[in-house]
């Protein structure tokens, strides 16, 4: 296998905070391999945006501090200098966001929107731009792109409007998209719709693709290899289906037995984690999910749990438990058993 | 759209007629006022009130003396002033007007390239040091009363440096048309120009201005255009000065309006600068009934111009008030 | 079938329209969001109607209209035997304690500057139910129930994490002993394991209280595991009307096999397998809805017939009902019979379109 096309070594995130440091990052570790789609779950809080946006580096928080290293093509993202990053910024990595009825500037044609990210990375006068736009527009389905081209974001529905934003963020043909989960706020039908196009478009460039998100199904219908952060961390990190068919970490237990799922008979209660996530700078000690973890033994609140692979098969997760004691405890009331 | 100025007509007209009839109504309700009395001149026998009485229309019903006053005004533009006998209001507004624009129109060339330029170095260095510097020199400027700041400065160019070359250049108080003398003119004015931009207006508007941009770097739209790979110039210009402009156009239209309007009468009082503010204040004092009409007429009609224009700018600005 | 006695909320051709605004010096309306046009349906005391449907559907606004946030623009609606449609401000409030809602922002729902007491003590106040003393006792216990501490009372909501907020949001809303809670999209703001907390919390209290819930939600699944009918709502119609089980497992109309079928599965083998139907486009714009079945311009089923004539909302068997030209899933139904026995929900086929449990004998 040659060098992954992005390889975030140990990323460190804090933000100082009048209470203190807050790391919203601590010690993220993963690769990712050209054409590969990794999803990265968790909820809010758990680290997962603000690890993208520092791949991104859009953090612009001036009380940020990051650690680590994140290197894209070999080289050091955090290192660059501002200019080097905007070079890479939208023509090699680009970013698709939650919101699409505020990601886009509203003042601007989309069009115009379109266009200024092209000219900022490629020599084309103002109509070439303009007929790439126009051929994207076409390619993400929005329909008589020749009549919507001027028209302003306001003028387009939600689901189009994240048309229009998978269209801008592949005006450059990047090698590595970043999807910061693309399809929440928009309804199932159109969620359908975006994926189906996300999908596409992997299949037809060989972009990688990192989405971000806190549904389970979405992760199931599109990932390849899936991490799940909790509370600044990596919990478990695995090929879908392993993660999927042998979740090893209690909170990715919790999180499947969570999902009021329709592909299975309704059962009486739902299997919610008790509690809440931690704040970020009051972590518990040891295992930060343990006074959430209904599993939990003596070790879990003194030792921190290393990210480790049990299985051999480079499924890694962060819990104390023996995996033969996982797989007996674990409630398969919550958790799939498997595949056929 | 063609609606939508059909609308603005109608509205124009009926604030205008209710304005008219509220300063109307408001000057005859003034205790123990009679125009008549005042005209006679010292002493004067009935006989002479009334003769001025009739010759003005003012024996007649009031709402008479209204559609009368209007028609002096708008129709056959004829209006006499009360006070200062055989004078008509209309000539004297259109000598006051150019006055109070050239003042205006100086004055806020200075204000809306001192307040985006403080405003953008605030926002971008917020929480440092020139930010704050800026922040309270802004403060201290909205603080100070114009004609305050305006009489300090007549003192020390007109008096007490006058004869410095610093402000050896500075003419006495007092005004020459742009047509008659180009350099004149900006010498009367400048000193002018930058006591009212600088008093309250790039104090304001830089602060204003501020704090919508720091509001706007946080918008998502903004953290798009940084994804794009865009220049930090760029997306500051670009996306987040564009949009941050809604506000601050708003306000700058409601402004330029009533100073267009007679807003400016304490500088025009200081410089001795022959405005219609000046005009407007003298009228008053004299209880000028067709002056004070007549000056308020041409106040509101801008006023009223300049809401129109910060529609149209809203529009331009902001796509999404568009009408469909 | 079910008598008259026992339904708590019925609703009646309830039409509700916003004007469009237009025109030069006085703004006519010039024409209308018809954003719920013509909806009649009944819930049942102690039952759970999930009412589902997209953005822009008309479901909040039914939500806003049935606690009388909205005057109606037609038809009615009866509440507990009384028809409080057309009630004054004045006669509602006695209705109103008997009917309270719970809102979707968790945030912006609480007032930040009163202490969480106050905000649940506050509806008891109002309508002068308790003395303070008493109001204080109450709000402790009612804090217990919905699983937070009695000492948070003093706390303000922004020392609060969203889970913890919607828990005050219910325990505001129990406060006056209400029979019927109208939940708008109560957990959609939430993270999923919060939303199992708060999804359960309201299954315990439906239990413990007898109450009777409208349940809004966008969210499938969760709106199968607290319903016991589904309602689901297209452009301000209802499209289909169903018991739940039975329209998870058998959709009848194609609008609603669309909404299933976009419901992603967390399971990587079942989402590979199944036939996803994607549909193609946006919703219509509710200001000039389609003509005919409002459904048609995205229906893959659609006929002429769809385009010309609105299908009237037909009883396909025990209390099923469905609006359209084309209905799904009838190969084991014979259309509008009432009398037909209840099937058991043992001999209930697998849904066409989504694999079930293979292994999932636990079905009660």
């Amino acid at each position: 296998m040659s060098e992954p096309l992005l390889e975030v070594t140990d990323l460190r995130v804090s933000f100082r905070t009048e209470e203190g440091l807050a790391p919203a990052v601590d010690g993220v570790s993963f690769t990712l391999d050209r054409g590969e789609v990794l999803g990265i779950v968790g909820e809010s809080g758990s680290g997962k945006s603000v690890t993208m946006l520092s791949v991104m580096r859009l953090i612009v928080d001036p009380n940020a501090v990051f650690g680590g290293k994140i290197l894209f093509k070999g080289r050091n993202l955090l290192e660059m200098s501002r200019g080097q990053i905007q070079r890479i910024r939208g023509a090699k990595i680009a970013m698709i966001f939650q919101d699409p009825m505020t990601s886009l500037n509203p003042v601007y044609r989309v069009g115009w929107q379109i266009t200024e990210q092209i000219q900022a990375h490629a020599e084309l006068t103002k109509r070439q731009a303009r007929e790439r736009a126009l051929e994207l527009l076409a390619g993400v389905g929005i329909p008589n792109p020749r009549a919507r081209i001027d028209d302003y974001p306001h003028q387009f529905s939600g689901g189009m409007r994240q048309r229009v934003m998978v269209a801008m963020a592949l005006s450059c043909s990047p090698e590595l998209l970043i999807a910061d989960e693309p399809t929440t706020a928009l309804d199932v039908t159109i969620q359908a719709q975006i994926l189906k196009l996300i999908k596409e478009l992997r299949s037809e460039s060989g972009s990688s693709v990192v989405l971000i998100t806190h549904d389970m199904g979405v992760v199931a219908d599109i990932a390849d290899r899936v991490v799940v952060m909790y509370a600044g961390r990596i919990v478990e990190q695995g090929d879908k289906r392993d993660l999927f068919y042998d979740p090893q970490h209690p909170y990715t237990w919790g999180l499947l037995g969570s999902i009021a799922r329709l592909d299975r008979p309704k059962g009486e209660r739902l299997a919610s984690i008790p509690g809440m996530p931690p704040s970020l700078i009051n972590r518990p000690p040891g295992c930060h999910f343990q006074p959430r973890c209904v599993h939990r033994v003596e070790r879990c609140s003194v030792e921190d749990p290393a990210l480790t692979d049990k299985l051999g098969n480079g499924h890694v997760d962060a819990c104390h438990l023996d995996a033969s004691v996982k797989r007996r405890d674990r409630v398969l009331g919550s958790a799939p058993t498997g595949s056929s | 759209m063609g609606t939508f100025i059909v609308r603005r007509t109608l509205w124009t007209l009926l604030v205008l007629i209710s304005i008219s009839v509220l300063v109307f109504l408001l000057f005859f309700s003034i205790p123990g006022i009679d125009p008549a009395v005042a005209m006679a001149g010292r002493n004067p026998d009935p006989a002479t009130i009334r003769a001025i009485s009739h010759a003005f229309g003012l024996d007649r019903a009031l709402p008479i003396q209204y559609l009368l006053m209007m028609k002096h005004l708008f129709v056959t533009r004829d209006l006499q002033s009360y006070t200062n006998q055989g004078i008509r209001v209309i000539p004297e507004i259109a000598a006051a007007a150019p006055v109070t624009l050239s003042l205006v129109a100086g004055a806020v060339v200075l204000w809306l390239v001192f307040s985006i330029g403080i405003g953008l170095v605030a926002a971008v260095f917020r929480g440092r040091a020139i930010d704050r510097i800026l922040m309270i020199l802004g403060l201290i400027g909205i603080a100070t009363p114009s004609f305050l700041l305006g009489e300090a400065a007549n003192i020390v160019t007109q008096s007490k440096l006058h004869d410095t070359p610093l402000f050896h250049w500075v003419p006495p108080l007092g005004y020459t048309p742009l047509s008659q003398d180009p350099v004149m003119w900006f010498k009367h004015l400048i000193i002018p120009w930058v006591v009212l931009a600088s008093a309250q207006f790039i104090g304001l508007y830089s602060r204003i201005l501020r704090s919508s941009l720091l509001d706007v770097m946080h918008e998502d739209y903004v953290r798009t255009a940084r994804a794009k790979g865009l220049s930090e110039r760029r997306v500051l210009i670009r996306h987040v000065l564009r949009t941050s402009m809604i506000t601050f156009v708003s306000l700058f239209g409601l402004d330029l309006g009533s100073l267009v309007g007679g807003g400016v009468v304490l500088i025009e009082v200081v410089f001795a600068l022959p405005g219609v503010g000046l005009l407007t204040f003298q009228a008053a004092s004299g209880l000028d009934l067709p002056v004070i009409m007549a000056t308020i007429m041409y106040g509101a009609f801008f006023i009223v111009l300049a809401n129109l224009l910060v529609d149209i700018g809203y529009t331009w600005l902001d796509p999404r008030i568009r009408p469909a | 079938m079910t008598g008259e006695g026992d339904v708590l909320l019925r609703l009646d051709h309830v039409r509700k329209y916003f004007p469009v605004k237009g025109g030069a010096l006085m703004q006519r309306e010039k024409s209308h969001v018809h954003a719920v046009d013509d909806v009649s349906l009944q819930v049942r005391r102690g039952e759970t109607l999930g009412l589902v449907g997209e953005s822009g559907c008309g479901k909040s606004t039914l939500a806003a209209c049935v606690v009388r946030l909205f005057e109606l623009s037609g038809g009615s609606i009866t509440f507990d035997g009384r028809d409080i449609s057309r009630l004054s401000r004045r006669a509602l409030r006695p209705v109103r304690r008997e009917l309270q809602m719970v809102f979707q922002d968790p945030f912006a729902s609480l007032n930040p500057r009163k202490r969480v007491g106050r905000i649940i003590g506050d509806p008891l106040r109002i309508h002068r139910l308790a003395s303070e003393k008493q109001i204080d006792a109450q709000v402790r216990e009612l804090l217990s129930r919905v699983g937070l501490s009695p000492e948070h009372m003093h706390r303000y909501p922004y020392e609060f994490s969203g889970g913890q907020r919607q828990r005050i949001g219910v325990a505001r809303a129990l406060a006056l002993r209400p029979k019927l809670i109208v939940a708008d999209e109560p957990v959609s703001a939430l993270d999923v394991s919060i939303q199992a907390q708060i999804v359960n919390l309201l299954a315990e209290l439906q239990q413990e209280l007898a109450l009777t819930y409208l349940f809004i939600a966008h969210d499938l699944g969760v709106v199968r595991h607290v319903s016991d009918r589904i309602a689901v709502m297209y452009l301000g119609k209802i499209v289909e009307l169903s018991p739940a089980e039975d329209f998870y497992a058998q959709p009848i109309h194609p609008y609603s096999e669309a909404l299933l079928s976009a419901v992603p599965i967390p399971d990587p083998d079942r989402s590979e397998r199944r036939q996803q139907i994607v549909l193609e486009g946006d919703v219509p714009s509710p200001i000039t809805p389609p003509s005919g079945c409002r459904f048609h311009p995205r229906c893959r089923y659609a006929t002429d017939i769809c385009a010309r004539q609105e299908p009237p909302l037909v009883d396909y068997a025990n209390g099923h009902l469905a609006a359209c030209h084309h209905p799904l899933n009838l190969d084991r139904r014979s259309p509008v019979d009432a009398t037909a026995p209840l099937r058991s929900p043992m001999d209930r086929p697998a849904a066409a379109l989504i694999p079930t449990n293979e292994e999932g004998p636990n079905e009660q």
